[in-house]
């Protein structure tokens, strides 16, 4: 008794032309900056302006520390949360998600007021002082997903009472984090990291209000002055993320001490001796 | 001289006392049981004793030294989970080696203890799997080797047997006796099954809201239960109301007769209300002594339990339990006959109010 159910398939077709359409035309268009024939012609102007590889450079670096500095934020603060302060947990919670309520324009204009000229920490007045103020502007953005995926993490593996048997093992805090909480919440930090990794790659609110020289103020900057190279930059920004998108999709549906490739075992002890 | 002693041990978390004056003291390579309703605050006291828990009052001594403050990591305690609680991301050696790594052995001691480990729990086999690739009972047997490698002075397990099946649960409870005993390691088990507690415990600390409510070996426990609630909560009891006839003589009245006490009824007056209780199988169908007392009752059902056969018999308007073994040759009479049910004076419990 198979019978196909219509209404749902034209819904799905529907949703997927909506979806491809846009991107095929975008893609076929980036192929045809010579006229008459397909090329990657856009593509090769792209990566040779010197820019380009600059603000890419630029971009890879400030996500990375955001990457690193969010995951030293998130992941002590929601074991410790997890640990002694379940009841903190719902307000933790919710002060992740601020970021998606509050707009970045907000976000900008405090860190303007706060630490313009004359404030205390005058951060706005030096290159450096924007670059950290970027980047703090990326891990309070990429907040949400990282505490998400963070705090699920712990969730899937009991985290506190796995803090317990290693304490009752002899192991101090420090070790119990190192041994125990860290590897197991590794693949939960991974897809954390890859979000906070999209998210800021392609920032454009924050990075343009700090005139900062990252990826996204000059894909939209290339936008405005050229025709073929912005649907190339976007046809290969969609490629990036869903290969992080894969990458999340691995790393996350791994369970805990699975290896990525399987150990080779060579029976190194046999062969003594035989 | 006792290993492990607990002094007017009490908790509170916030408001709530749920540990109220616990006092223990066991011996060493002795096996008890704390058993008790959901909520009596089993795992609290264990937990203090493994360092997890601060005690709002009172003291923990272990070998003599005071461990009330000491940290859960300086306690050298093994502890068994409920969920078992392996490292995810260890291979069943990795788990077992955790304990003696984090204490520094060399790695031909710690390969060497690791082996002997996973042989005491027979899977040997296993030691390259990750916990995820092994049953319930495998985990738990790893966990219990994890906990017992680094040779602590005690070893606790929280309900380490409830989230197994029946069968499963009935050959890792006599597996870790056997360890227990070969070990001679000090152990408190903590359960809210009793026959659990009561199969495999030296002895058995009855808890009821926070208190303990007796401590005594599993006879003791069972066939004189000190309170109302240990007599009811450990294995099955048909209750009467009775009454004192004769306090001096020690007469008591119910079920329309009379009867003498097996003890004297110490501050009770003539005329006073008291209950009184007889297990099971202290009754029978037949007299098995010359002495025996007995009641008037009616045949209501047969309950067929294969070793045992289960009668519910109707004495003085309610219906009473009587166990008997499924010997061959019995015959059941027939529902709605009435019945004597025999008795031995010793077996009648005097319940305390
Ligand atoms: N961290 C805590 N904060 C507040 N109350 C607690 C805490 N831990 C335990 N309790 C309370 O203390 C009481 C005793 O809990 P405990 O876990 O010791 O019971 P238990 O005897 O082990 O029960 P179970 O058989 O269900 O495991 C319960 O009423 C529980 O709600
Ligand atoms: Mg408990």
């Amino acid at each position: 008794m198979k019978t196909i159910r219509l209404f749902p398939t034209i819904i799905t077709v529907l949703a997927g032309l909506y979806f491809l359409v846009p991107l095929i035309a975008t893609f076929k268009f980036s192929l045809e900056m010579k006229r008459g024939e397909l090329s990657f012609a856009a593509y090769q102007s792209v990566f040779q302006s010197d820019t380009f590889v600059q603000v890419i450079g630029f971009s890879v670096v400030a996500s990375l520390v955001a990457i690193v500095l969010g995951a030293l934020l998130v992941v002590p603060t929601a074991y410790w949360v997890r640990l002694k302060l379940p009841k903190v947990r719902p307000f933790i919670e919710f002060v992740s998600i601020l970021p998606l309520v509050i707009p970045s324009v907000v976000l900008v204009f405090g860190y303007a007021r706060i630490y313009g000229t004359g404030s205390f920490l005058p951060l706005t007045m030096t290159e450096t002082g924007l670059n950290v103020l970027l980047v703090i502007g990326y891990v309070v953005l990429s907040l949400p997903y990282m505490y998400r995926a963070v705090d699920n993490g712990m969730a899937a593996i009991d985290i506190a009472t796995l803090t317990e048997a290693a304490e009752s093992l002899g192991a101090s805090r420090l070790r119990t984090i190192l041994a125990v909480v860290f590897p197991n919440v590794r693949s939960a930090i991974v897809s954390g990291a890859f979000l906070t990794f999209s998210i800021s790659l392609g920032e454009f609110v924050i990075t343009s209000l700090l005139n900062r020289p990252a990826f996204g103020p000059y894909m939209v900057q290339i936008g405005q002055d050229y025709a073929y190279q912005p649907a190339a930059l976007a046809v290969m920004a969609f490629a990036v993320t869903w290969v992080f998108m894969a990458l999340m999709e691995f790393f996350g549906s791994r369970r805990p001490g699975q290896r990525i490739f399987p150990r080779l075992r060579v029976s190194r002890f046999r062969r003594v001796g035989s | 001289m006792s290993f492990l002693a607990l002094a007017a041990i009490s908790k509170s978390f916030g408001p709530n006392q749920v540990v109220k004056d616990f006092n223990l003291s066991v011996g060493k390579g002795e096996f008890v049981s704390f058993l008790g309703p959901s909520g009596c605050g089993k795992t609290t006291v264990l937990r203090m004793v493994a360092g997890f828990e601060t005690p709002s009052a009172g003291t923990i001594r272990i070998d003599g030294q005071d461990v009330t403050r000491l940290p859960a990591n300086k306690r050298r305690i093994g502890m068994v989970f409920q969920a078992y609680a392996l490292f995810p991301n260890m291979s069943v050696s990795q788990n077992v080696a955790f304990g003696l790594k984090v204490a520094g052995a060399d790695r031909a001691t710690i390969s060497r203890r690791v082996g002997e480990m996973l042989e005491l729990i027979k899977l040997d086999h296993l030691g390259e799997r990750f916990p995820y690739q092994l049953s319930g009972g495998q985990q738990q047997r790893v966990a219990l080797a994890r906990a017992l490698a680094p040779k602590p002075n005690l070893l606790l397990l929280d309900e380490p047997l409830s989230a197994l099946d029946a069968q499963i649960r009935v050959s890792l409870r006599d597996d870790i006796r056997a360890i227990q005993r070969e070990l001679g390691i000090t152990t408190i088990f903590v359960t809210h099954d009793q026959e659990e507690a009561l199969s495999i415990s030296d002895r058995v600390v009855v808890m009821h809201q926070g208190r303990a409510d007796q401590l005594g070996t599993p006879a003791e426990i069972y066939n004189r239960p000190a309170t109302r609630f240990v007599a009811n909560f450990v294995g099955k009891l048909n209750t009467f109301e009775a009454r004192i006839a004769d306090a001096d003589e020690g007469q008591l009245n119910f079920a329309g007769k009379d009867f003498t006490a097996p003890t004297p009824l110490r501050g009770l007056r003539s005329g006073d209300p008291i209950t009184v209780a007889l297990r099971p199988e202290a009754l029978a169908l037949h007299r098995r002594h010359d002495d025996e007392a007995s009641l008037q009752g009616k045949v209501l059902d047969f309950n067929f339990l294969g070793s045992v056969i289960r009668a519910k018999v109707e004495v003085d308007g309610r219906p009473i339990c009587l166990d008997m073994f499924n010997q061959s040759g019995f015959t059941m009479p027939p529902v709605g006959t009435a019945t004597e049910l025999y008795f031995s004076r010793s077996d009648l419990l005097v319940l305390p109010e």
